[in-house]
């Protein structure tokens, strides 16, 4: 039950910022801004293993219901990747983010030109 | 049976505030001009007591923008990106020119967002939680100012509004449901006003090109 009111108040979130057009969502958010915040606001307890876990679900479950990632998620998940050492992981979701979203592109060549210098 | 009641509630709720309002229009010359595709959000400069605020703000922006149909940077690599060039409060990532951001995240405007208020305001007879913020969208590539903003949400908004009439309950029932399920009430007063803040609405930041209402609203 409480899961049930937890996904109808995001719903609900989502039919604020529609205001007055009855349009849909452009993406399937998922866990991206909630894992955010947390890692922010209690950093021991979404270390990079637990969020890529998280946004792992989060992309299959968006892939089943044909939706798209929101901008930065492809980009955020490399991040992460990157943490855990996973370069050849780190570099895919990147270039993911750069093919779902051209306006990365400067970003996200430095951020994988930076990652190449420091591993 | 409930969760259509939920729905019928939530849906007059945005029937009932979203289209109210009719207040002078802002000036949009410039955001027509600039026409932005992607936007770089910074981190929050926090002018409350409550230093969870910048990032309890910050984690809630990217959903807005992005539904109005802009590119949304990656904000936990954005604010990383900051601190490693030797910037490690919001305040020095204000000031860090616009050149350095074009150059840097390749970005079309930068959205540079001020928590005004944020936390327990205490009257007689009940207390509430706050969220105020101001938001200016400047070009990157000119300096100019396309757009300024300002939103407040308050955990018990809608209470004491209205006399008790059907409205009142009903924005009363939605926002306390809002506010009730996620933990930490200045992190979910703080969704709400971003979203107020940041969405396409009178007043708002004009529809993106990734918006459906982009060629019919931001054109015209």
């Amino acid at each position: 039950m409480m899961v049930f009111l937890k996904r109808m108040s995001f719903f609900s979130l989502a039919l604020f910022f529609s205001g007055c057009a009855s349009q849909k969502s452009l993406y399937y958010w998922g866990n991206y801004q909630p894992q955010i915040y947390q890692m922010y606001s209690e950093p021991g307890k979404a270390p990079p293993e637990q969020q890529l876990i998280k946004f792992e679900e989060d992309y299959q479950k968006a892939m089943a219901q044909n939706k798209r990632m929101p901008p930065g998620f492809h980009a955020h998940v490399g991040y992460l990747y990157f943490e855990s050492g996973k370069m050849d992981q780190a570099y895919k979701n990147f270039e993911m983010e750069k093919s779902h979203y051209p306006e990365s592109s400067i970003y996200m060549d430095s951020l994988m030109q930076r990652m190449k210098g420091k591993k | 049976m409930h969760s259509f009641r939920f729905l019928l509630l939530a849906s007059s709720f945005v029937i009932l505030s979203g289209c109210a309002s009719q207040k002078k229009s802002f000036d949009y010359s410039a955001f027509r001009e600039s026409n932005p595709r992607s936007i770089v959000i910074l981190p929050p400069v926090n002018h409350s007591p409550d230093i969870r605020a910048t990032y309890s703000f910050y984690a809630t922006v990217t959903m807005p923008v992005a539904e109005a149909g802009y590119y949304v940077f990656p904000i936990a690599l954005v604010d990383q990106t900051f601190k490693e060039n030797g910037l490690p409060t919001p305040g020095e990532m204000h000031q860090a020119s616009v050149n350095k951001l074009r150059e840097v995240f390749g970005a079309d405007a930068a959205l540079y967002i001020t928590i005004t208020q944020y936390g327990s305001v205490y009257s007689v007879i009940d207390s509430s939680v706050i969220v105020s913020a101001d938001a200016d969208l400047i070009d990157l590539k000119t300096g100019k100012l396309l757009w300024t903003g300002t939103a407040t949400a308050s955990s018990s908004e809608g209470e004491n509004k209205g006399g008790g009439s059907i409205t009142a309950l009903l924005i009363n029932a939605v926002v306390k449901q809002i506010l009730g399920n996620i933990g930490d009430q200045g992190h979910s007063v703080a969704s709400v006003t971003s979203t107020r803040l940041l969405s396409t609405r009178e007043n708002g930041i004009l529809p993106g090109p990734r918006s459906p209402d982009y060629y019919t609203q931001a054109n015209k």
